[in-house]
C-alpha cells in the first residue's frame, strides 16, 4: 500500500495549491456574496432582474465559456486585466490568483443563492423591533440580521468552497494547466490520466480529492447544526 | 402629553384617525380591522402616514406639511408587540439590554435590576427566547421596551396570544408599570376586561376612524356606543375601596360612591383601590327597596338614559349618587314598571355575579363561582 502514501512532490503541490486556490476563492467572494445577496433580496432597483441573471450565468454557461469570458476581461490584454496589471500590478492570467478569480466565479452563484435564501427568511419584523429600541439600519443588520444569517452564510461558503475544489473547465481555459502555479487536483488528475504510466498517481489524486471533499462536507453540516441551533436558541 | 391626527391608506383601508392623551394607561379599543395597529405603528414611526401630525411633549415626530418624520422613533417609544419579538439569538440578558445601547440617557445602575424584579423575570437572564413560555416572552418584552428609556410605551395586543390563566399573570405587571413609571402608554385591546382594568381613557375606533375618545367609565357606561364596545359584555365601571372583610361569611365590602357592595371574598387589604365592571345584565331594578330578597346588593338611583330596541331587551344608563350603572331589562319590564328618565328606581345586584372577570383577573379566580369565564 505504500504506493499510496508516496506522493511526489508534484502532487503534493497540486494539493496544498487546490486548497489555498478554493479557500482563496470562497474568502474573497464572501463579502461581495453577502452584498450582491442583500441586494436581491432586500433591494428595489432598476436592473435587478438582470443582476440576477448575471449572477446565475456560471450555474448555466458551459464553464469553458466562463473561462474564456474571464480570459478576454482579466487576461494580460483583457479589459480590466491591463488596467489592473499597469495600474494595480495585480495579475490574474496564468497565475493561481487567476484559478481562484474562476473558482470563485464558478461558485458565487452558490454562495449567493444560499446566503439569499436565508435573509429572504429572516423575520423583517424582528428588524422593525430593533428599530424601535433606537438601533439604526446598521447596527440592525450587524446585531439582527447577520447573526441570523450565519448557518446560510457557512452553508455558502462551503458550496463555494467544494465548487472551487472540483472545478476544472473554467480554470483550465482561463489560467492553463502549469505546474506549481495553476495546477489543482483536478487538472493535475486530468494531465496525470493523458500521461502513460500516470494511472496510478491519478488514482493517488483522486483519492485524496474524494477524502478531502467528504471531510468538507461533514464538516459544513456540524457547523451549520451548531450555527442553527445557536441563533434559535436550543 | 400625545397628540395624533393620521390620515393613511392602506389597500381598501382608509385610516382617518386623532386623538390626544395625557398620561396613564390609553387604550385604542376597536375590533380587529377598526386600524389600530395601524394607528400605533404610525405613532411608533414604523408608517410613515400621508398626512399626519404626531406631536409627543411637544415634540414633532411626524409632520406631513413640514416634511417632519423620525423614522423608528430612535428608541423614544418603546413598542411591545403581539407576538413579542424577542431576538431569538440573544439570551434573555441581552435582549434587555438592546435598547440601552442606544439610549441617550444611561438609566442608572439600578435600573435592570428594578426592571427584571418588577417583571419577575431575575431567573430567566441566562434563557434563549426559545425556552421562555408565552407569559415569559411578554414579560422580556416589555422590560425590553422599557429599559430603552421610552418616553412613551406602545403596546400592541400584547396579552392577546396568552391564555386566560398568563394574562391574569401579565396585567399585575403592566398595573405596576402604570403606576410605578409613571410612563404613558397607549395600550391596543379589543378586550374589554383588559382595558376597564388598565386604562385611564379609552379611544373607541371603528373602521378606521376614532368613533369616541374619553374617561374609560364614562366611555364605556355610554348607551349609545354599546354597539362598539360589545353589547354582551356591556357594563358600567365603579371605582371602589376595600371597605372591610366579612370573614364569617366570606365576603368583602367596598365602598363606592354610590353605595357599598358585598362581593365574594378579596384577598386584597383594606384601603385597597379596586376597580369593579358590572356587567348591564347582571343589574335589576326595582322601584322601592326590595324586602325579603337574597340579593345583598342595593344601591339606589335615578333613571339617567334609556336606549332605543326593537329588540327584547333594552340597556339603560343609572345615576347612582353621581356614578352612572347600566342595566339590560327586557323592554316588557321597563313598560310593564313605566320606567322613564328622572325615575327614581333601586338597582339589585347578586353578590356571586361578581366573578373573576368582574374584576378583571385582579383577584384570583374563585374555584366554581365563575368556572365559564375562567376557562373561556
Amino acid at each position: 500500500m505504500s504506493w499510496l502514501v508516496a506522493f511526489s512532490p508534484e502532487e503534493l503541490t497540486a494539493i496544498r495549491l487546490s486548497l489555498r486556490v478554493a479557500f482563496w476563492a470562497m474568502l474573497g467572494s464572501l463579502p461581495v456574496g453577502i452584498v450582491i445577496a442583500l441586494m436581491l433580496s432586500r433591494g428595489r432597483f432598476w436592473g435587478k432582474a438582470l443582476l440576477n441573471v448575471l449572477v446565475y450565468l456560471p450555474l448555466v454557461l458551459p464553464p469553458v465559456v466562463t473561462g474564456y469570458v474571464l480570459l478576454l476581461l482579466f487576461g494580460r490584454r483583457g479589459l480590466i486585466g491591463e488596467f489592473l496589471a499597469d495600474q494595480l500590478g495585480i495579475v490574474f492570467a496564468f497565475r493561481w490568483t487567476g484559478a481562484a478569480l474562476a473558482c470563485a466565479v464558478m461558485g458565487f452563484p452558490l454562495l449567493v443563492r444560499s446566503i439569499r435564501l436565508s435573509i429572504d427568511a429572516v423575520d423583517r419584523r424582528l428588524e422593525d423591533a430593533a428599530g424601535t429600541l433606537g438601533a439604526n439600519a446598521l447596527w440592525i443588520f450587524a446585531t439582527i440580521t447577520l447573526p441570523l444569517i450565519v448557518p446560510g452564510i457557512l452553508a455558502g461558503m462551503i458550496l463555494s468552497f467544494a465548487r472551487a475544489l472540483g472545478e476544472f473547465g473554467a480554470t483550465i481555459t482561463f489560467v492553463s494547466n502549469i505546474p506549481g502555479e495553476t495546477q489543482t487536483l483536478p487538472t493535475a488528475v486530468y494531465a496525470l490520466i493523458q500521461t502513460p504510466g500516470g494511472d496510478l498517481a491519478a488514482l493517488r489524486l483522486t483519492l485524496v480529492s474524494i477524502v478531502i471533499s467528504m471531510v468538507a462536507l461533514f464538516a459544513s453540516e456540524a457547523l451549520i447544526e451548531r450555527a442553527t441551533r445557536r441563533t434559535l436558541g436550543f | 402629553m400625545l397628540s395624533v391626527a393620521v390620515e393613511h391608506s392602506l389597500g381598501d383601508f382608509r385610516l382617518d384617525a386623532a386623538f390626544e392623551s395625557g398620561g396613564g394607561v390609553s387604550a385604542l379599543f376597536g375590533r380587529s380591522g377598526a386600524g389600530k395597529t395601524s394607528l400605533v405603528n404610525a405613532i411608533a414611526g414604523l408608517i410613515r402616514p400621508e398626512r399626519g401630525r404626531i406631536v409627543l411633549d411637544g415634540e414633532v415626530l411626524t409632520d406631513t406639511t413640514s416634511g417632519v418624520f423620525v423614522p423608528a422613533r430612535c428608541g423614544k417609544i418603546g413598542y411591545v408587540f403581539q407576538e413579542g419579538r424577542l431576538f431569538p439569538h440573544l439570551t434573555v440578558r441581552q435582549n434587555l439590554l438592546y435598547g440601552r445601547w442606544f439610549a441617550s440617557r444611561r438609566g442608572e445602575a439600578g435600573e435592570v435590576a428594578h426592571v427584571t424584579e418588577l417583571l419577575g423575570i431575575g431567573a430567566l437572564l441566562g434563557r434563549r427566547p426559545a425556552n421562555l413560555s408565552g407569559g415569559e416572552k411578554q414579560r422580556v418584552a416589555i422590560g425590553r421596551a422599557l429599559l430603552a428609556q421610552p418616553r412613551l410605551l406602545v403596546m400592541d395586543e400584547p396579552l392577546a396570544s396568552l391564555d386566560e390563566e398568563r394574562k391574569g399573570e401579565i396585567l399585575p405587571y403592566i398595573e405596576g408599570l402604570r403606576d410605578e413609571f409613571a410612563i404613558p402608554i397607549v395600550y391596543v385591546s379589543h378586550a374589554i376586561a383588559e382595558v376597564t382594568r388598565l386604562a385611564t381613557m379609552m379611544v373607541v375606533m371603528s373602521e378606521g376612524r376614532v368613533a369616541a375618545a374619553g374617561p374609560t367609565a364614562e366611555i364605556m357606561s355610554r348607551i349609545d356606543l354599546l354597539p362598539l364596545t360589545g353589547r354582551a359584555e356591556a357594563g358600567a365601571i365603579l371605582n371602589t375601596l376595600i371597605a372591610g372583610h366579612d370573614t364569617a361569611f366570606g365576603l368583602t365590602r367596598l365602598r363606592a360612591a354610590a353605595g357599598e357592595l358585598r362581593v365574594p371574598s378579596l384577598d386584597l387589604p383594606v384601603g385597597a383601590a379596586l376597580r369593579v365592571r358590572i356587567r348591564a345584565r347582571d343589574v335589576m331594578i326595582a322601584l322601592e327597596p326590595p324586602q325579603g330578597l337574597s340579593a345583598l346588593n342595593v344601591l339606589p338611583g335615578t333613571v339617567a338614559e334609556i336606549g332605543a330596541s326593537d329588540a327584547a331587551s333594552v340597556e339603560m344608563r343609572l345615576d347612582c349618587a353621581g356614578e352612572p350603572l347600566l342595566a339590560r331589562l327586557t323592554r316588557r319590564s321597563v313598560e310593564n314598571l313605566g320606567l322613564v328618565p328622572g325615575r327614581q328606581v333601586y338597582a339589585v345586584i347578586k353578590s356571586i355575579a361578581f366573578d373573576h372577570q368582574a374584576f378583571a383577573g385582579a383577584v384570583p379566580a374563585l374555584p366554581g363561582a365563575d368556572a365559564e369565564t375562567r376557562h373561556a
